[in-house]
């Protein structure tokens, strides 16, 4: 029964994707006539690939976006826990008032705040260089962290965290001691916080246009546009654009869902 | 039964641990809370907080004067705004409600089949159903509207092979489909973040409740409205609010597909891209940052009180259920 | 474990960071002055790479200049944006009229009046980038693109058709490829809307409102678009409807082009930036007619629309550089090889100038033939809130899909431009 709802779905997931990889192989009239079926020796073709490989620097996007999104997602999630850990552990004057604070930045757009954090970034010196992307990044993330690592954080007992107190534990260590039992929620915190950072096209278009500081989404956005009543190339440029972001997320998805797993809380 | 199910929360939560008095405010929180407070004052309330001030002044060039709510007055009443305006947060509302009626069950139900104890293989399908949701919004528009053309073909021939092809229809070009459509391509990709959710939360029941629920002779069925889902309710909290949240972000999927002026006849026009379209202009439409602003303003107003009915509502009411 | 990794890869990675800034500092002592064009025409970017660029690079060797394209939706917004923070390149490609009048107005365009060349330019190829009291020029223009539309010739053959040249022969076309039953009559979908609007109202309407004569007369407040000449460009479209592919709806501009590529559709409403592009893809024989003559028409009109030119960032660096590129650009050099390169943008500068492709040299030739006009929502009336150019898009779009009549999409349009737009005399 799980089985047959897990395999249904898993189909209805995978199904697009392996279609525009599959048509991304065939040639013109073969994408248009018969777009049902995989590549055959007759329909197969690399034209979309030789066409996208001969423009375009996606080794350095890469390596861009990967950078960013990394550092990025390792402020949030220690800076986002720290915070959690004190909104839910402590109670202390305004204590209600931070957190709701905090969970503002859940609500709003903050593509609305562009031109002032053009602004920003530009009198702190910062415009084309990969860490106004972290800022802006890290500053989008927090909230949604702080939000849900504190749903979870309360949910540990309080009992051990008391015993570790009384064994005269400062409270960094005890935050040491939290963090690994809320690991299933730091690990979707990360896959989550990651995806919108990763995918997002308007930050790196307006602070980091530059080609040294260009992202994958960027650049593939740029490819996909500049190819697109080129299908052959459209399709091709598609799929290269969804491989790293596939390839990053199955290697980084067995470190962060492995949490999931392993540290339930008991 | 009842002693277990029932009975984990019977001692009152846990009191918060209490600051002593005679330190007045410990360091070690404000070593905790200060560096992600200051990076998000900085970068997220400072410049947004700089650009809502806009929506309070009046849009005439150079000097801008102080206009109190002029603007949102207009935005609510001017037959230029006004329209648009209940338009687009009618369909942000049929958008949450698609997602919420569709994308969040679904996922509940593939957490739940996926947190079935001894299931083979659970790494690899957890890997596969998340995956559309690590794709980008350039990438998933694409790809829906590709398959969606009438003139590929792909979904026309995959309906006809089940014997449907009549019902086919251009569905992204047409005014009454168009908006359920764009919401079920985002209900396709953004499934994984409500399943992952639920599946933690699944995870963290303890096995001993469901076993003893088991022992006692509890179908599956019943396990899980009895004990799984009043265990998971706070998470069905989490998610719906981010539902909720989400929703008013979500702008790239339909300004991808659809364009900027969310046709056909705008009736894709979400608030997102009403504020996007007003902002920052379109075509030889020049951007009206002042109005723009009031429309980033009313939607800042309507999420917030969504999100003081979770924390004050919702959260309270929950709470007795928590471990 | 899962923290000591963490912080092994985030030392890591800022190590690479440091090394990426390190490299970049190096770099800007000894390199030549480096020049950036915006500009939304991503599709050009070959050309500009392979052909423009290199022909100046060889003439100023200590210029090195880069094409830096973003895509046609998002340019206008994320140009705005990169001027506002200071991050916009030295050069500009300039939208025609308000969009680049604005821009000009907060000081972000450089006035162009002063450079060496500008005089290769006539009045209407600079009313596009000119001031409202015609003083100052902020863009030296670049290129037009004119309307009409492009044909299948392999099955016009095969049919046995010729060009229609009025209203009754175009649609005895349309009905004939309707009736053979194996191409669609018109590649054209109503998903992005602006075809319905630029390939289509602006396309044949200027034979019913008289090209200029009309759109001055909207201008000045003596014709309205309720007047019968433009409810007729409506109803016209509406006729389009029976030979629209199957699905029309959510056919988009790029499945269009694709659609008549491949030989599927026989006639496409065109501009004639498509020229290139159907030539790359196309396999068959490229034929191209004039909007079809109402009934009774004597004269001819043809859309010649300013379509894009280029202006100095007020705020660059390398201002002299700058300078040097844009005179370059007003140069015959530059017209020869921007309307060769690019076939279908037909040069705004007076210089003589030979056409290599046979279907650009078509489209020039109706100069000749019909009285030129531009598109009527580009200048002053597009200046306020309703925007009459997005209506049109919406209101057209509309018509051909039968959700208005044409009568109605008159009278909206019309109500809509006299909420703000005060006639001038």
């Amino acid at each position: 029964m799980a089985h047959l709802v897990l395999i249904t779905y898993a189909v209805i997931a995978m199904l697009p994707v392996l279609l525009i990889v599959a048509n991304s192989f065939k040639t013109r009239a073969a994408i248009f006539s018969q777009p049902h079926l995989p590549p055959w020796p007759g329909t197969f073709s690399l034209i979309g690939y030789l066409t996208v490989f001969s423009r375009g620097n996606f080794e350095r996007y890469f390596a861009n976006s990967l950078v960013v999104t990394c550092v990025a997602m390792a402020l949030i999630l220690l800076l986002g826990a720290a915070a959690a850990f004190a909104l839910s552990q402590y109670r202390f004057k305004g204590n209600t008032w931070v957190g709701l604070y905090l969970a503002l930045g859940i609500m709003i757009p903050i593509r609305l705040g562009t031109v002032s954090i053009l602004n920003l970034t530009s009198a702190l010196g910062l415009v084309n260089t990969l860490w106004a992307l972290i800022l802006v990044y890290t500053a989008q993330g927090l909230p949604l962290a702080v939000f849900i690592l504190q749903q979870f954080m309360r949910q540990v007992p309080r009992d051990l965290l008391d015993a570790a107190r009384i064994d005269g534990m400062s409270e960094y260590r005890i935050f040491g001691l939290v963090l690994p039992l809320v690991r299933p929620a730091v690990a979707s915190v990360a896959v989550f916080t990651m995806v919108p950072m990763w995918n997002d096209l308007w930050f790196p278009l307006i602070l980091a246009p530059g080609e040294a500081t260009k992202t994958v989404t960027l650049g593939a956005q740029q490819f996909v546009g500049q190819f697109i009543s080129d299908w052959n190339a459209l399709l091709a440029s598609l799929t290269l654009a969804m491989l790293p972001v596939l390839a990053l997320y199955v290697l980084l998805s067995r470190q962060l869902l492995r949490g999931l797993t392993a540290g339930a809380i008991k | 039964m009842k002693d277990t199910g029932g009975g984990a929360p019977a001692s009152p939560p846990a009191p918060l641990v209490t600051m002593r008095k005679r330190r007045p405010f410990p360091t070690y929180i404000l070593v905790f809370l200060l560096p992600a407070a200051g990076i998000y004052t900085l970068f997220m309330i400072y410049p947004l907080i700089d650009s809502l001030r806009v929506s309070l002044y009046a849009p005439e060039d150079g000097r801008r004067a102080f206009a109190g709510l002029a603007n949102y007055a207009r935005l609510l009443t001017d037959s230029l705004y006004a329209p648009r305006f209940w338009a687009a947060l009618r369909h942000n509302f049929v958008f949450f409600a698609v997602h919420m009626l569709v994308q969040n069950p679904i996922g509940l139900i593939l957490a739940v089949a996926l947190s079935s104890r001894r299931l083979r293989g659970r790494v690899i399908y957890r890997t596969l159903l998340f995956m559309p949701t690590v794709l980008s919004f350039v990438i998933v528009g694409f790809i829906w509207q590709l398959i969606l053309s009438p003139l590929w073909g792909v979904a026309e021939g995959l309906m006809q092979a089940v014997g449907a092809g009549a019902y086919f229809r251009p569905w992204l070009g047409m005014e009454g489909p168009a908006l359920v459509t764009l919401s079920l391509v985002s209900v396709w990709q953004f499934i994984g973040i409500p399943m992952l959710l639920f599946h933690a939360a699944l995870l963290a029941i303890p096995d001993e409740f469901v076993e003893a629920a088991r022992v006692d002779g509890a179908s599956g069925w019943t396990t899980f409205w009895r004990i799984e889902l009043p265990l998971i309710l706070p998470t069905v909290g989490v998610v719906a609010i981010l539902t909720y949240v989400g929703n008013f972000n979500a702008f790239d999927l339909i300004y991808t597909t659809q364009g900027a002026l969310a046709g056909p006849n705008f009736s894709t026009d979400i608030l997102g891209t009403f504020f996007y379209r007003t902002f920052f202009g379109f075509q030889l439409q020049l951007g009206n940052p002042t109005m723009g602003a009031t429309i980033a303003g009313a939607m800042f107003y309507i999420i917030l009180v969504g999100v003081l009915l979770y924390l004050f509502v919702w959260q309270r009411r929950v709470q007795v259920y928590e471990l | 474990m899962w923290r000591a990794r963490w912080l092994t890869f985030g030392v890591v990675v800022l190590l690479v960071i440091a090394g990426c800034q390190q490299r970049q500092a190096a770099q800007a002592p000894s390199a030549p002055v480096t020049l950036t064009i915006e500009s939304w025409r991503n599709d050009d970017l070959p050309v500009w790479q392979d052909t423009i660029l290199p022909a100046f690079m060889k003439r100023y060797p200590n210029i090195k200049v880069v094409f830096a394209p973003t895509a046609p939706t998002e340019y206008n917004a994320a140009l705005n944006a990169k001027l506002e923070g200071g991050t916009a390149g030295d050069l500009i490609t300039c939208r025609p009229f308000d969009l680049s009048l604005a821009l000009f107005n907060k000081g972000f365009l450089a006035p162009v009046n002063d450079l060496s060349g500008m005089e290769n330019f006539g009045d209407v190829a600079k009313s596009g980038w000119i001031t409202d009291d015609g003083s100052t020029v902020f863009c030296v223009p670049m290129a037009s693109v004119i309307h009409g539309f492009i044909y299948n010739g392999s099955i016009f053959k095969e049919l046995g058709l010729s060009e229609p040249k009025t209203e009754a022969e175009f649609f005895a076309v349309l009905q004939k490829i309707r009736q053979d039953g194996r191409y669609a009559p018109l590649a054209m979908g109503t998903a992005d809307q602006w075809e319905a609007a630029t390939m289509g109202f602006q396309n044949i309407g200027p034979n019913y409102w008289k090209g200029e004569e009309g759109r001055l007369a909207l201008i000045q407040g003596q014709q309205k678009f309720t007047d019968a000449q433009y409810v007729a460009v409506w109803r016209q479209l509406a006729r389009w409807r029976p030979y629209m592919p199957r699905g029309f709806q959510a056919q988009k501009y790029p499945d269009s082009q694709n659609q008549f590529t491949l030989g599927k559709a026989a006639i496409y409403p065109a501009g004639s930036w498509e020229i290139s592009l159907f030539r790359r893809q196309a396999q068959f024989e490229l034929g191209a007619f004039t909007p079809p003559a109402p009934a009774g028409a004597t004269d001819c009109y043809i859309s010649d629309h300013v379509d894009i030119a280029i202006g100095m960032n007020a705020k660059t660096q390398h201002p002299q550089e700058a300078r040097t590129f844009l005179e370059w650009v007003a140069s015959q050099e530059f017209a020869e090889l921007y309307s060769n390169g690019l076939p279908g943008f037909f040069t705004l500068s007076n210089h003589k100038i030979t056409l290599q492709d046979p279907l650009a040299q078509t489209f020039i030739n109706w100069r000749g033939l019909c009285k030129t006009t531009i598109r009527n929502s580009y200048q002053l009336l597009s200046r306020g809130e309703p925007n009459l150019e997005n209506e049109l898009w919406r209101v057209s779009a509309e018509v051909i899909k039968g959700a208005l009549r044409p009568e109605q999409a008159a009278r909206q349009i019309q109500t809509g431009l006299e909420k703000w737009y005060k006639p001038k005399q």
